[in-house]
């Protein structure tokens, strides 16, 4: 006994080093007899390297080092009937790591048998892990699985077909095709070997390609047909499909080819019947204190509701008459300071806009100020209103007043500060650096100048900041030369 | 019509059918084919075999026997007075339909529904028929859904309990007064009332299982019903009622709720807008918390606004947790479970792996972030050996903290 021990002892000492080469990848039977072994026989985690068929092997191994025979009174080894079950499909994954890390956790096993209840411990998250990845990706075969259907020379029917699987799972759900399709002929070809069942007996053979698999089945057309007509093009959510369906399956399914088009049409056809009862303001007002009466009532966007007060445009004698100015100005939404003053560009970049109208000569008194969207958006941050973006739906409901404005004031001349003012006017999102400087003929004849938000100027420091300011300047002193030009020419 | 082809008239028949939110296939009694002669099997779990774009799952073969109906509800696009185009399928047609489909692993079976033709027991009994030709003639022995008529005869509706795995009957609308506007053909008495047939039978067959080895199958998956959301004034506090009632009422395995979309050819009565996409999945959520969470009804009530609506930017927990905060921080140490699956952020499997960790040891936040999704939410509710929010849990803004990005919910708003 004591020379059996001294042995063992010896072995723990020694550098000796174990490489068990796995037949199969998913063989459980043979790692837990191999694990059961080196358990027996003392031999820590860290000097064994297990291998699967195919690999290079590991290059620290002593190859063909045997395998100690365990001694004859050596204790059982212990496996919790969780370990067990988890062992036996966490073998299943793809992850060369797999052997030894089981391994691992079963020799922690013997000296503390409630591991596995320990989720938080990092070698059992991580078992878990592989195991819900192998039970993920068999359900997806159970999922996606997609058969076509030959006629054979004798007249039967075999049905095929060609999956692709992460992991080494395909002898192991052998069963639930056969007690689903029992009186079928069928065949599932993957690239990790291939199971057949002809009614009788179940039969494996090596792996095979995409090629060995019928490219087509009539009844396609039938499914295809089915999974278009199915899908509700109101309810879009692409992320929800990605997440339970990813890309990667896509090629092997007939249907998948319809999607692109499915999302494209989707977006059209829903606005097709959103439109059939589009939003409905009424008549247009005919003079800007009807917009501004108007506005104050609107509750066609979400952000209706949200501030103090709809901010109307103003400009020449806009207390009492209504304008015609040869420039509208048209900036993003009423900030902070003018959604309580209940007056556009009074606040930070208002000032900002003043002085570079002022150096460029053009008389603010002598322009309608408006906005696009005609409500303060924001989040809420202790005591501070902090500014959210418009989105796209936002300033093209609120497009329907800016209309209104224009259709009124009559301006010969848009200048449009930033990207969502510009969406205002054109209804579709431009680039400002691609547009400024220039400018684009408008439906009513008049035209439309863009050019940055005054605030993105408050925003930048430094030499950007100075540069920013040159073509800030240079967009207002180009403007009010057409303006002078239009003048002259009546 | 008879010159459809199969093909048109499943297009006709499937768009039909989409306004269904159903497409479960789970739950139900295990049967596969060895030793019968056809094919099919359920193992309990349902199975999704594709997923549309609108992220719902394609589990049945989810089609109406016919869209041609004699009834005028207003948020149904085959209301007679409709123009849709109208088509019909044989029994047999769809049975043979389900098989291809079946053979080709594209489904778990069949979910069959229909429009009213001629009678509600003839339109019935054609069902019936389906099932019955999927289960006698064909040996079919997967998953079968029939939506039953509240107005058939309870023998039929009895019939197809004996042959389906789940029976399903709609509520439609969350308040009588609703039903009575937009569905004047229905009768809220009639539709619980067949509910009610259903529910007995349920609990007389399953007793008689259990005495005789060979007593039939009745419906072993369950029944369940549907409401609509949006199509009437109803808030989330009646719809959240209702829904607790007919579960407790029933013994509903689940109440679909289906935000109302806009239909083609829609009747001038109803709103026709985006469908109210994230309140369908807040109701959800609640239902969730009655279901798995342990949440009395009046509980989720109290986690509405005053307009009886649950918060659109937070989750139901989460605004529940809010307005209760003398009930946190919980020591996750010692809490009970019951307690701890109301912490904002823990879930019904974080609870089990903590209840288990904790027998081993102190939990620290860490262990705490290592079996849940997100420590950021969970923390400002929780105690661990290293951790107390100490201010968090009483901070004004702290709705707006635990808040998703507004961008979220605004994906697809352009």
């Amino acid at each position: 006994m004591n020379a059996v021990r001294r042995e063992y002892e010896a072995i723990k000492a020694s550098d000796a080093y174990y490489t068990v080469s796995m037949l199969e990848p998913d063989d459980f039977a043979f790692w837990r007899g191999k694990a059961r072994q080196l358990v027996q026989c003392g031999i820590p985690p860290d000097k064994v390297s297990w291998t699967e068929p195919g690999s290079s092997g590991d290059l620290f191994a002593g190859a063909g080092t045997q395998l100690p025979v365990p001694p004859a009174e050596a204790a059982p080894i212990r496996g919790s009937k969780r370990f067990l079950a988890l062992a036996r499909n966490a073998v299943l994954h793809s992850d060369p790591q797999r052997f030894a890390l089981l391994y691992a956790l079963l020799w922690r096993l013997q000296s503390n048998p409630r591991i596995m209840e320990d989720k938080t411990d990092p070698q059992v998250r991580q078992a878990e892990e592989l195991d819900k990845n192998v039970r993920r990706d068999s359900h997806k075969m159970h999922a996606f699985v997609r058969f076509r259907r030959v006629e054979r020379d004798d007249g039967s029917e075999h049905y095929v077909a060609w999956f692709e699987p992460d992991h080494h799972i395909v002898r192991a759900n052998a069963g639930f095709f056969k007690r689903r399709f029992a009186n079928m002929q069928w065949s599932i070809l993957t690239p990790k070997g291939c199971i057949h069942w002809d009614g009788k007996t179940m039969r494996e053979s090596p792996p095979a390609e995409r090629g060995d698999a019928p490219g087509s089945d009539p009844v396609e057309a039938l499914w295809r047909k089915y999974y278009a007509s199915i899908f509700n093009p109101a309810r879009l959510k692409v992320g929800a499909m990605m997440s339970e369906m990813p890309k990667k399956y896509w090629k092997n399914m007939p249907e998948a080819e319809l999607i692109p088009d499915l999302i494209a049409g989707a977006q059209a056809r829903e606005s097709r019947m959103v439109d059939a009862g589009a939003l409905d303001f009424g008549n247009r007002p005919d003079t800007l204190a009807g917009v501004n009466a108007a506005i104050q009532q609107c509750r066609q966007c979400p952000i209706g509701c949200n501030a103090t007060q709809a901010v109307m445009g103003e400009g020449e004698a806009s207390s009492c008459h209504d304008v015609t100015a040869k420039l509208m100005i048209i900036g993003e939404q009423p900030g902070d300071q003018e959604d309580v003053a209940g007056r556009p560009f009074v606040g930070p970049a208002g000032q900002v806009l003043d002085k570079y109208l002022a150096q460029a000569g053009i008389d603010r008194t002598r322009v309608y100020c408006t906005n696009a969207v005609k409500h303060f958006k924001f989040r809420p941050r202790g005591k501070q209103r902090i500014h959210q973006t418009p989105t796209a739906k936002e300033i093209d409901t609120c497009r329907w007043w800016l209309e209104s404005e224009r259709a009124i004031v009559k301006p010969r001349v848009i200048l449009a500060l930033g990207a969502s003012a510009a969406r205002g006017v054109l209804g579709k999102t431009v680039s400002v650096s691609q547009v400024r400087g220039q400018s684009m003929p408008l439906d009513d004849g008049s035209e439309l100048w863009v050019t940055v938000h005054p605030s993105y100027l408050l925003r930048l420091e430094g030499g950007v900041k100075s540069e920013q300011e040159r073509l800030f300047a240079a967009d207002l002193t180009e403007v009010k030369r057409r303006l002078d030009a239009l003048v002259r020419n009546g | 019509m008879g010159s459809l082809s199969t093909l048109e008239k499943l297009g006709i028949l499937a768009d039909a059918a989409k306004y269904d939110a159903s497409c479960a296939s789970s739950g139900t009694a295990k049967k596969n084919s060895l030793g019968g002669k056809g094919i099919g099997s359920t193992e309990g779990m349902g199975i999704c075999h594709a997923y549309a774009p609108d992220g719902r799952c394609i589990s049945l073969l989810k089609i109406l026997l016919t869209n041609h109906c004699i009834f005028d509800c207003h948020y149904c696009i085959n209301r007679k007075s409709s123009n849709v185009r109208r088509a019909r399928f044989t029994p047999q047609e769809v049975a043979d339909l389900t098989i291809s489909f079946y053979r080709r692993n594209y489904i778990e079976g069949l979910f069959l529904s229909s429009g009213i033709i001629r009678s509600s027991n003839f339109t019935m009994e054609q069902m019936v028929e389906c099932a019955r030709i999927l289960r006698e003639d064909m040996d079919f022995r997967g998953y079968i859904h029939l939506k039953t008529i509240p107005e058939a005869d309870p023998e039929l509706v009895h019939q197809a309990g004996l042959l389906a795995d789940r029976v399903s009957i709609n509520v439609e609308l969350p308040t009588d007064s609703g039903l009575t506007r937009l569905a004047p053909d229905k009768d809220a008495r009639q539709i619980e009332g067949a509910m009610g047939n259903v529910k007995s039978d349920i609990v007389e067959m399953k007793d008689a299982k259990k005495r005789f080895k060979h007593a039939p199958r009745f419906a072993p998956a369950g029944q369940s019903t549907q409401m609509i959301v949006g199509a009437d004034s109803a808030s989330d506090a009646d719809i959240v009622g209702k829904a607790s009632r007919l579960y407790d009422g029933f013994k509903l395995r689940r109440v679909y709720y289906s935000a109302f979309s806009p239909i083609p050819d829609a009747s001038a009565v109803l709103p026709l807008k985006r469908p109210p996409l994230i309140r369908e999945h807040r109701l959800y959520q609640s239902d969730w918390l009655m279901r798995f969470y342990g949440y009395q009804a009046r509980e989720v009530m109290q986690a509405t606004d005053q307009d009886g609506n649950l918060p659109l930017d937070i989750d139901p927990k989460l605004a529940w947790a809010l307005k209760f905060r003398d009930q946190f921080p919980l020591d996750v140490n010692r809490a009970p479970r019951e307690m701890l699956l109301r912490v904002p952020g823990l879930g019904v499997t974080a609870v089990k792996r903590i209840l288990a960790a904790r027998r081993h040891k102190k939990l620290r936040l860490e262990d705490v972030g290592r079996v849940t999704v997100s420590i950021s939410k969970v923390r400002p509710f929780i105690v661990a050996a290293d951790w107390r929010p100490t201010h968090l849990t009483d901070r004004a803004d702290l709705r707006s903290l635990l808040a998703p990005k507004q961008e979220q919910l605004e994906l697809f708003a352009s």
